[in-house]
């Protein structure tokens, strides 16, 4: 393998945010953009995960996949609360993160914030928008 | 300007690694810096040196690892995506190194700009 490179991080703290747009299962990206969310906790930078369009069905509850034969990944997504409960709590930490759900998307799936497996804020799409022009780093999936 | 990129898919089923490819071409001649490529979900395809497409296609695998030995660019597979989809030290092209996810939220943080091909 070649030589591992690393840069200096050390004292910066951006704002990341993460943009789930995929149904949970039929394609592997809401799965992959979960492992990334969680890697990058050990950073700790802000982060903002967004739930839009299917992407909302991510957060469900009463998720069951038996008969696709895939993993139920959908209770790991309370890492992530964890992960904001512990940066909300720790005040020698500065690290927001912050769970939004698209309003529009998630109206339109005739869903409400009670149906979500994690607490979420509700934004419509010109608040989300502003939100994501703030972001420093932008990932998507 | 320090750019990271990222690379979400394949070689083949989009056009996302040709137009990054292009992207940290045309960076590059301008004089930016490119820090990292992270290749991540079916990007980390874009290392396989197995892939063989036909002699009128453009080999974008060998493209990627001769800009990075031209360049010294520094192409990172992401390993939980890259041993899912069977990328291992054995059939890694040049010029690509697998590593964790970790290295691209450090690329995030280090960069001035990440910039995101994919679907």
């Amino acid at each position: 393998m070649s030589e591992e490179i690393e840069f200096d991080t050390a004292g910066i703290t951006k704002k990341f945010m993460y943009v789930n747009r995929k149904a949970p299962y039929g394609t592997i990206y809401a799965l992959e953009v979960l492992e990334a969310v969680l890697i990058s906790a050990a950073f700790e930078q802000h982060a903002a995960i967004v739930f839009i369009d299917d992407g909302v069905y991510q957060i469900k509850k009463g998720q069951d996949t038996a008969a696709i034969n895939m993993k139920n990944f959908s209770k790991t997504y309370g890492i992530i609360e964890m992960e904001k409960e512990d940066a909300d709590e720790d005040e020698d930490m500065d690290m927001v993160w912050r769970i939004i759900v698209e309003k529009e998307s998630m109206e339109a799936r005739g869903l409400s914030a009670d149906d979500f497996v994690v607490d979420v804020e509700v934004l419509p799409s010109a608040e989300l928008a502003k939100v994501m022009a703030e972001q420093d780093v932008v990932i998507s999936g | 300007m320090k750019f990271g990129i990222l690379v979400n898919e394949g070689p083949f089923t989009h056009q996302a690694s040709d137009s990054a490819y292009q992207f940290v071409k045309a960076a590059i001649e301008k004089g930016h810096q490119v820090m990292r490529v992270f290749f991540y979900y079916d990007g980390v395809n874009n290392a396989n040196k197995l892939s063989a497409p036909q002699s009128d296609d453009r080999n974008l695998v060998k493209m990627w690892g001769d800009l990075a030995k031209e360049h010294n660019l520094d192409l990172v597979v992401c390993i939980a995506a890259a041993l899912r989809r069977g990328i291992v030290e054995d059939n890694l092209a040049e010029g690509f190194r697998i590593s964790g996810l970790g290295q691209l939220t450090e690329v995030g943080i280090a960069a001035d700009r990440l910039v995101v091909f994919g679907d």
